[in-house]
């Protein structure tokens, strides 16, 4: 899993690409968390439009930066997601909490 | 019962670096059967959650050996058992529950429901001490080409 990280005012975005699992998970997590420490972001957003595989360490991955981003009154929004990755966020229930941004043009970096 | 018409058995250590190993091994070995994409990544993931809970569960703490052994039947029929001698599984039931979790911040607890999902069949047996042993099936679409193939 490669990630590649932009930021621009009082935003965080990381755009994710290649297969996301547990493995990949566990560093992805750290990067991004220091990320947000780091730049204060108070919005974070995740590009998904590179992401080829996910299992339920994304929904994990989602489930945790929403709560991180709401206990920094911030916020956190989801992009770029194909509909197999969906399938598998639907399990969770993921539609149900406010992180989607439907926007077409998906920016890069 | 019916004779697989190909099988094949795999051994790796509990590292998560082998996750993709796995569903890589797996859908490798399934090709020949020609599957649709959503059949493949179907069970690509159904593998990735089995093995990770191996790794995140069977072997919290320490390294131990996770084996797949995958048999294909000529209906197209695929029987997955994913095994480990890891520390078990106390309460199967209790574990198979959507959002129960043991892995602590960021498992979501979801891993059995995505097999299920993602699955036609999955059977669970653990020992507490001895190991767990999942087994997934699934239907893999006949085609006319691979039934000439066969």
């Amino acid at each position: 899993m490669v990630i590649r990280m932009g930021t621009d005012t009082g935003g965080l975005t990381v755009w994710l690409s290649g297969e996301l699992d547990h493995h990949a998970a566990r560093t992805l997590r750290e990067q991004v968390d220091s990320a947000v420490e780091r730049s204060a972001a108070k919005r974070l957003r995740l590009d998904f439009s590179g992401v080829t595989f996910m299992d339920s360490s994304g929904i994990g991955l989602i489930m945790g930066r929403y709560r991180l981003m709401l206990s920094r009154g911030g916020t956190l929004t989801v992009v770029g997601t194909s509909e197999r990755l969906r399938r598998v966020m639907k399990l969770a229930g993921l539609e149900k909490l406010p992180i989607w941004d439907d926007t077409k043009e998906v920016t890069h970096p | 019962m019916k004779r697989p018409c190909n099988e094949m058995k795999l051994t790796f250590p509990s590292r998560s670096a082998n996750e993709a190993f796995a569903r890589s091994a797996v859908a490798s070995f399934l090709s020949q059967l020609d599957p649709a994409v959503d059949e493949l990544a179907d069970l690509r993931t159904a593998v990735s959650e089995a093995v990770t809970n191996c790794i995140v569960h069977a072997y919290r703490d320490t390294i131990g050996s996770i084996t797949i052994q995958m048999r294909l039947y000529d209906d197209g029929r695929t029987v997955i058992k994913i095994r480990d001698r890891g520390c078990g599984i106390p309460d199967v039931p209790q574990a198979m529950e959507p959002l129960y979790t043991t892995g602590g911040d960021d498992r979501s607890g979801l891993g059995f429901s995505v097999m299920e999902s993602f699955t036609d069949r999955l059977r669970v047996s653990s020992r507490p001490g001895k190991g767990t042993t999942v087994t997934m099936e699934k239907y893999i679409a006949v085609r006319t080409s691979r039934e000439k193939a066969v």
